[in-house]
């Protein structure tokens, strides 16, 4: 059981206030889409699970504890480029995790308990569809080949909550297409609870159970970072409602045109 | 007809284009070496190609009359094991505190400045502090080499462990890394490539080192060498010295330039991409 509770959370930087206000509730196995203009703090929501960074008011909790202020095994993450390790091959790759578990000195595994994690590493590309790769550098793959070994990295040491940071943001509309399916299946079998934030709003609604909208309420064009950003729609997404697209697309679109001005790129 | 820029030679003409300068400077030594000789028979400052190898032939095939040794080999073998020792540690100890100093932030805020204040001792200035502290012997040309050339890798590789994407230092700690793991299974074989890269472009400045310690207090290697027979003006022995060196450095950089593609194929085959 994961849930999530995020009580009147603030975070600013200095003057600059990034996100205001925020309140959520997650249950367990949930998948939020989380979708934005840029530079309305859907990263800086993501970096506060990640715990690389803490709120500055309010509370941030997984399980009813404070969140831990540094990254951990219980928290997996797929950045949109550059997670996978480029000295190891596609199976050492996936093999990491249960290596650096099992042998906190060397980092490493041999004779049966390495061939054992070596099973469980190819039972685990197997599902990804990287198996026949498995002898390859990581750098060898494409960009959506490495996006797979990422998650499969990730979801091999079977996380409580799986981060996605843009995860097929590089990637060609055909093989987002395949991806997406693989993570959902991925969810459904092992149980997590996926954040999972994009540019693609359409995306955000095909993927995930809910879909949570981050975007400035209030908007000082003579100072643009006094106000920061909160969850504007939180949408579960079923096929009973309807979801707002245009709507939401406008309203991203408006702070956008200030964003451009005061962000940098 | 296409632009300068986009023209590239093929292998052959490469090759060719690489040997000519070096033909031409070959036969500018010649033409220059016989009007001098031409003039003055027992001009001592552009030898022949004959004296200089009578020289080579004497010094790297009979053993000398005062050691018994043959000069050469025991030269070489005297500088190379200086070198060695010296490019050894430098590499080592450039490595670890390298990599501590990138990795690890209070130490990077306590060393730091101590290595960037000691990479810019101009090394030579303290070699009379050297011999006095370490005496005359192997000792202080090794140490001269490491207190040249170790806070340059030492520093070189603190900045590319510093340049590891954050995203990758993030991943591993997800993956359960501890500060030691991620030390050892992600930074530590990433340094690999790059430390031999730092090693490659310090090795001119650790012979640089190697010869200026030699050329001032040694009985024997090749720096001790040529500074001797200069007092002789002895251009035979000088030159052919002087281009062993340049062969035996080249050697060097090409070995490990050699190591890396095969040992380390991951770095080579990602950078063509």
């Amino acid at each position: 059981m994961t849930a999530i509770a995020v009580h009147h959370m603030w975070k600013e930087y200095g003057d600059q206030v990034v996100l205001e206000n925020v309140s959520v509730q997650v249950k367990d196995h949930e998948f939020c889409t989380i979708v934005g203009a840029s530079g309305c703090g859907k990263t800086t929501f993501l970096r506060m699970l990640l715990g690389e960074e803490r709120p500055t008011r309010g509370q941030f909790l997984i399980d009813g504890q404070p969140l831990p202020d540094e990254p951990g095994p219980d928290r997996g993450i797929v950045f949109q480029r550059y997670s996978v390790f480029p000295h190891l091959t596609v199976l050492e790759n996936v093999l990491l995790g249960l290596e650096l578990q099992a042998a906190p000195v060397l980092g490493r595994l041999f004779g049966r308990r390495r061939r054992e994690a070596e099973e469980r590493a190819e039972a685990m590309l197997q599902e990804v569809g990287l198996y026949e790769a498995r002898n390859k550098y990581a750098t060898a793959l494409s960009g959506g080949m490495q996006q797979r070994l990422s998650i499969a990295q990730s979801v091999i040491m079977q996380p409580k909550i799986l981060l996605l940071d843009e995860p097929f943001g590089a990637l060609d509309p055909g093989i987002s297409a395949d991806m997406h399916k693989l993570i959902l299946r991925l969810w459904d079998e092992h149980r997590m609870t996926i954040f999972m934030v994009t540019h693609d709003i359409k995306e955000g609604f095909e993927l995930g159970t809910r879909l949570l909208v981050f975007d400035k309420v209030r908007l000082d064009p003579q100072a643009p970072e006094a106000f920061g950003a909160t969850i504007t729609y939180d949408i579960p997404l079923d096929a009973s409602h309807p979801p707002p697209i245009a709507e939401i697309e406008q309203a991203s679109r408006r702070t956008e045109g200030y964003g451009a001005r005061l962000a940098p790129a | 007809m296409r632009r300068l820029i986009n023209q590239h030679p093929g292998r052959g003409s490469a090759l060719l284009f690489g040997a000519l300068p070096f033909a031409l400077l070959l036969i500018a030594y010649l033409i220059a070496s016989a009007l001098r000789l031409d003039a003055n028979p027992n001009d001592k400052l552009l030898p022949s190609l004959t004296s200089m190898g009578r020289a080579v032939h004497s010094y790297a095939m009979e053993p000398s009359r005062r050691t018994g040794q043959i000069t050469l080999w025991a030269d070489t073998a005297a500088s190379l094991r200086r070198l060695a020792l010296g490019v050894g540690i430098s590499a080592a100890l450039g490595l670890i505190i390298g990599i501590a100093t990138g990795a690890v932030p209070y130490l990077g805020a306590g060393l730091g400045p101590l290595i960037s204040a000691l990479s810019l001792i101009p090394p030579l200035a303290i070699l009379p502090v050297l011999f006095i502290v370490f005496g005359l012997g192997e000792t202080a040309k090794v140490v001269l080499i490491v207190i040249g050339i170790a806070p340059f890798i030492a520093r070189d590789i603190a900045l590319r462990t510093a340049e590891l994407p954050r995203e990758q230092i993030i991943k591993a700690q997800t993956l359960g890394a501890s500060s030691w793991q991620l030390i050892t299974r992600v930074i530590l074989p990433q340094m690999w490539p790059r430390l031999i890269d730092a090693v490659r472009l310090s090795l001119g400045a650790a012979w640089l080192f190697l010869i200026a310690a030699e050329a001032i207090a040694a009985t024997n290697g090749l720096g001790y060498r040529i500074f001797l027979v200069r007092r002789y003006l002895a251009m035979d022995i000088i030159i052919p010295y002087v281009l062993w060196i340049t062969f035996l450095a080249y050697g060097m950089d090409y070995g490990l330039r050699l190591l890396s593609r095969r040992a380390l194929s991951w770095y080579h085959a990602g950078a063509r991409r």
